[in-house]
């Protein structure tokens, strides 16, 4: 088999197209388990900050979850929250610093089941934040426990039938919850299974950015990530997993834009 | 016997990053990403690279571990490869 070298770039004349990371992410390995959405969904976000010339200005929030473990290979200057308080340490960053780019990243088990209130009054102060919700439907950093946005039918490790309405109760969509509020800019949902999806998500996430630059009020951006680990499938099928069970119950696309309720989504 | 395989880029892959989720692999719309036989000091399989590479970077945008950079070549190459 004839196979090309990958050890060094190309000595032939070509334009690097993609670098391997942003200049904002840290040289070193970072811990998360193979397969695991989420450093695809941070890199996507840190190139948009780049892209949009915001890297020297930039703040972050950061809730509890397996992204924390990312954080020290960050070049952006961070607070780590108490569980589900991000968007409120958010707040308090962006009023005593209005000039800097302020966003969070939370998980699904931080936002939704642990700080709930914390986002949705953030959103209805109109605070001119960006909330970044990691959703893998388990809390991943405690081994895959059910959370707030674990879909009726999906296996977790307390609840091995699947969730049941009747026992565990319905799932929470924060893209229900946010547009409705007066304060609320930008809302929409993306995820990283594909090239494609990813370069959509990554435009969502540019939209927001600009919504906050621009003054407009709160803005959000939820990422459905896989967790193979915690949802005890193989590697090879997370993504097929999240398109066929999360993906047609938390559907993907802008809810809110420039401040208007979005009806229809894909 | 041989042929010539139209390449339009290449791709660096940092194999001691991976940890062999193969994602890159069904990602990959030319199909010529495969797995290797050799493992990486974590212990896993890595991803090789076979001509015919487009530069579309799919690759780049599934993988996790963040193991490649993508390149577009000025002027396609064309590679011989056996029949």
């Amino acid at each position: 088999m004839t196979l090309i070298d990958t050890d060094r770039p190309p000595t032939v004349p070509a334009k690097e197209w993609r670098a391997r990371k942003p200049s904002l992410l840290l040289e070193g390995d970072h811990d998360l388990c193979s397969g695991c959405g989420e450093p695809i969904a941070l890199r996507s976000l840190l190139e948009v900050i780049e892209e949009l010339g915001w890297a020297d200005r930039a703040m972050a929030a950061v809730g509890i979850g397996c992204y924390t473990a990312l954080t020290p290979l960050l070049d952006v200057d961070m607070v780590q929250a108490l569980h589900g308080r991000a968007p409120s340490v958010a707040t308090g960053l962006k009023r005593m610093r209005p000039d800097r780019l302020v966003f969070t990243l939370q998980g699904d088990g931080d936002m939704v089941n642990e700080g709930l209130q914390e986002v949705l009054h953030s959103a209805a102060r109109g605070e001119a934040i960006t909330c970044v919700l990691l959703n893998n439907g388990v809390f991943g950093e405690t081994g895959g426990h059910m959370t707030a946005t674990t879909v009726l039918g999906q296996r977790t490790k307390n609840t091995l039938e699947g969730r049941d309405a009747k026992y565990h109760g319905h799932p929470i969509s924060m893209t229900d919850l946010l547009p409705p509020l007066g304060g609320v800019s930008y809302v929409a949902r993306g995820t990283v299974t594909t090239a494609r999806d990813v370069e959509r998500t990554r435009r969502y996430l540019r939209r927001a950015l600009e919504a906050q630059i621009a003054g407009d009020g709160f803005s959000f951006v939820e990422i459905l990530t896989m967790c193979p680990t915690g949802w005890f499938i193989p590697v090879t099928e997370g993504p097929g997993y999240l398109n066929d069970t999360i993906a047609p119950v938390f559907r993907t696309g802008e809810f809110k834009a420039d401040g208007k309720i979005v009806e229809t989504q894909k | 016997m041989s042929r010539l395989v139209t390449t339009r880029g290449t791709v660096t892959i940092d194999v001691e990053r991976c940890k062999g989720c193969e994602l890159c692999i069904p990602a990959c719309p030319p199909g010529v990403l495969s797995m290797s036989t050799a493992r990486n000091d974590r212990g896993e399989l890595y991803p090789l690279l076979s001509p015919g590479c487009t530069g579309c970077g799919a690759c780049y945008y599934v993988c996790p571990d963040l193991c490649f950079a993508i390149y577009q070549y000025n002027k396609p190459q064309e590679i011989e490869v056996p029949a």
